[in-house]
């Protein structure tokens, strides 16, 4: 024996599968060590500030491609930490979704049906609640308003956030100082530790290779400060390893390891998806708001309310209609980004060029006080690659934080494309309606279309052609590897993906704890929920003996 | 670093000029060349464009030389097209008029030019100067009368820099529920 560390379970990534994973294997037995490439950072450490190095920077990660930019977290909690906390269940007809191979694409164990109590653990974990109309914020009432008047219904979205503490300060990207967000921060991860697990936080994975008994799991450690600078190198073995590095990072991995691991499937780093995202940009007539909703602050205002608020609130689920053809059902949704992110892909209505810069641009950015920003999750193809690895990690690092250059290649096809079309259309109809607002959606000419719920690089299905995981989520021809982050996730969910996930994580969990005590750690199954919770186990208990066995 | 003062400023012109056909500003004085005057109050050069682009963070520090003498390069090349004559005592796009400026960079920026995506990072900082005084706390921002973030009207904090909004919801009901809408609040 040399003296190379060894664990039994090694997870990649700290977001939603790799939270849920650490916790289910740490609670039953097994020693797990998680590696993340992002900083830890405590709730008194998220700021309210844009400043280049707050945690507005550090905790993200960026990264610009071919025709698709991807927006992630880059921190322990993941994407969890600076997310929107919006965790609706996606609608059953998703499940039967064929998209681009002709066939359903979600493995035939898989139905809303059979997922319902898994989302039912996850939603007991955080916890998820639904929320009133009381809660929610004057940019959701006003689009409520707005669908209403259009003949639309509208609905406050279920949230993860503990509305009690939220201080609808709208700075949920920059992570929760208040804990009111319920990221995994408060749940999942502390429970993993309390169980033994180790985190190690700024230690970013490169590439797997094989040993006799299972996986060595090659890292680099990262600067603290300056995120291109990469520090010591090191390996750990393990049985089992559990990929959770974010759909944008994991097939990554798996490409720069395929030399060493031989015969990666087809799959890895193919038909990605960017869940059909879009975004609009409204620019609200304060005095119509007034006049068609009787619209009021209290102040004599009656909007002018866009930096107020905690993210989505409101979402407009008419266009969810199953019986609809594919790839023309999308939801929309309500939602607040902070300048920078939320300003500068915004363009001009009806502008002259350039619709993006220049004079006329700096003349909405005055009305911003004013703006409803509209989020599109429509059907895509599923139609991004990634190409080549690059050196190290998933992305060439520009800036210090935050900004890289990837691999990825996104060509919208013209499936993907009329989703946008006929979802900007609605924004259009509902939001311009008797003159309430202009509107006109984010320009995809600057940094291609762009995606904060990447998906599918790696998915779960039956099919090995265009599967790269089994309906157990194990990378085909690599037992002990497993992928359980939204890589996983076989396609588009027209909602909010990471409740999904979290379900897909929890779903495949039971069987993840049979391959490591096939491998001889003595670890079991059956942990309640984090906070100690026991309904949603319950609800689960029946279903776990066929997912354990194979 | 550039090798001389000549260069520097040479250099500081050209990108904001550049910054300011992203978000242009008001001159700083009647003889100011590179803003180009094209808006009232103040534009992306005032709210720090060029501190953030050669602020080490940002990333495009080392590029920043290259690109002055390619985007001159580009503008005397318009220039030559246009038949225009150049001040020769300043550089290139520097003397190009607002609107030859625009379009310039409108064309640097669009996809599909081979250079697009240095270009875009050069927009995407000056924007984010204005947007979000990236290079400041901000709080010394807002307290320093930031133009963008004063443009936006970017609500004050509260006394420990944090913010808060007590009032944030009209509480009212505004339409029905999607018919469909399950138990847990979820599409069906
Ligand atoms: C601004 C924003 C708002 C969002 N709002 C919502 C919302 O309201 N509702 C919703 O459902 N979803 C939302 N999302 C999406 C949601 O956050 C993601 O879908 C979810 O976090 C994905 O989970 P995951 O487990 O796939 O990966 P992630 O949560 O992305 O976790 C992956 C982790 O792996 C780490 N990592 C990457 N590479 C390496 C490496 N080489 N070595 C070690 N670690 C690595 C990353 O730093 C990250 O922490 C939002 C996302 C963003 C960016």
């Amino acid at each position: 024996m040399n003296s190379t560390e060894s664990t039994d379970v090694l997870v990649i990534g700290t977001g939603f599968g790799g939270a849920v994973a650490a916790y289910h294997l740490a609670a039953g037995g097994a020693k797990v060590v998680m590696l993340e490439r992002g900083p830890w950072v405590r709730s008194e450490e998220f700021e309210h500030d844009f400043l280049l190095g707050s945690s507005y920077t550090r905790i993200f990660d960026f990264v610009v491609g071919d025709g698709m930019s991807l927006l992630g977290g880059n921190c322990v909690g993941g994407g969890s930490v600076v997310y929107f906390a919006a965790m609706p269940r996606a609608p059953k007809f998703v499940f039967d979704r064929q998209g681009s191979i002709g066939r359903r694409m979600w493995p035939s164990s898989i139905s809303r049906d059979t997922l319902e109590p898994w989302y039912d653990r996850v939603s007991e974990a955080l916890p998820v609640s639904m929320s009133d109309w009381n809660q929610v914020t004057y940019a959701g009432g006003l689009f409520a308003a707005a669908c209403n008047h259009s003949g639309r219904t509208a609905n406050p979205v279920p949230v993860a956030i503990d509305v009690d503490r939220c201080t609808n300060c709208n700075w949920m990207m920059s992570g929760c100082r208040f804990d009111a967000k319920r990221s995994l921060l408060l749940n999942y991860l502390p429970a993993a530790v309390a169980c033994g697990a180790e985190i190690r936080p700024l230690h970013e994975v490169q590439r797997l290779s094989r040993t006799d008994r299972g996986y060595r799991v090659h890292y680099s450690t990262v600067d603290a400060e300056d995120y291109r600078i990469l520090h010591d190198e090191g390996v750990i073995d393990a049985k089992i390893v559990i990929m959770a590095a974010g759909a944008g990072a994991t097939p990554v991995i798996l490409q720069r390891s395929a030399a060493a691991l031989g015969g990666m499937p087809d799959a890895v780093g193919r038909y990605f998806s960017g869940n059909g995202e879009r975004l609009n940009t409204a620019i609200v007539d304060e005095d119509r708001a007034r006049e068609l909703f009787g619209l009021d602050r209290g102040d004599g205002r009656a909007y002018e309310a866009n930096q107020i608020g905690k993210g989505p609130c409101v979402a407009s689920w008419d266009d969810l209609d199953a019986s609809l053809p594919e790839y023309s059902r999308f939801s929309l949704e309500q939602l607040y980004f902070p300048p920078g992110f939320g300003t500068i892909l915004a363009q001009v209505p009806g502008a002259a060029a350039p619709s993006w810069f220049g004079r006329e641009k700096k003349e909405i950015v005055g009305k911003w006080q004013s703006w409803l920003t509209t989020f599109t999750m429509s059907e895509d193809d599923n139609e991004g690659v990634f190409g080549p690895p690059p050196p190290t990690g998933n992305a060439h690092r520009i800036s210090q934080q935050m900004l890289g250059r990837g691999t990825i290649s996104y060509e919208p096809t013209a499936n993907t494309r009329h989703g946008w079309e006929i979802s900007d259309a609605a924004v259009k109809a509902v939001m311009e309606r008797d003159g309430l607002a202009k509107v006109m959606p984010w320009t995809n000419d600057v940094v291609g279309a762009y995606t904060v719920h990447p998906l599918a690089s790696c998915r779960i299905g039956d099919d090995p052609a265009t599967s790269a995981l089994d309906d157990r989520h194990e990378l085909r021809g690599h037992p002990g590897i497993f992928v359980t982050d939204g890589s996983a996730v076989p396609g588009a969910l027209t909602v909010n993906p990471a409740l999904t996930i979290a379900a897909l994580a929890e779903r495949a969990m039971p069987g993840i704890v049979q391959a490591a005590k096939d491998r001889g750690v003595s670890v079991k199954y059956g942990a309640p929920s984090p906070l100690g919770e026991i309904a949603g186990r319950r609800g689960t208990l029946p279903l776990v003996s066929d997912l354990a066995v194979r | 670093m550039p090798p001389d003062n000549a260069e520097r400023r040479r250099r500081t012109m050209t990108l904001e000029a550049f910054a300011d056909t992203i978000i242009p500003g008001e001159k700083r004085s009647p003889d100011d060349r590179a803003i180009a005057g094209a808006s009232t109050g103040q534009g992306a050069v005032a709210a720090g464009a060029i501190e953030l682009l050669e602020t080490p963070a940002a990333g495009l520090v080392d590029l920043l030389d290259g690109l002055t003498t390619v985007l001159n390069g580009h503008a005397t090349a318009r220039a030559a097209r246009l038949g225009t004559t150049l001040d020769s005592g300043i550089p290139p796009f520097v003397a190009l008029s607002f609107d030859d400026r625009t379009e310039l960079v409108g064309e640097l920026l669009a996809p599909g030019h081979p250079e697009k995506e240095a270009w875009v990072g050069l927009a995407l900082f000056s924007n984010m100067a204005f947007d979000t005084a990236a290079h400041m706390h901000t709080v010394d921002a807002l307290a320093a009368g930031h133009p963008g973030l004063a443009a936006t009207g970017f609500a004050p904090p509260d006394a420990d820099g944090l913010w808060r909004f007590p009032a944030y919801s009209y509480r009212r009901k505004f339409a029905e529920l999607h018919p469909h809408t399950t138990a847990s609040g979820s599409p069906a």
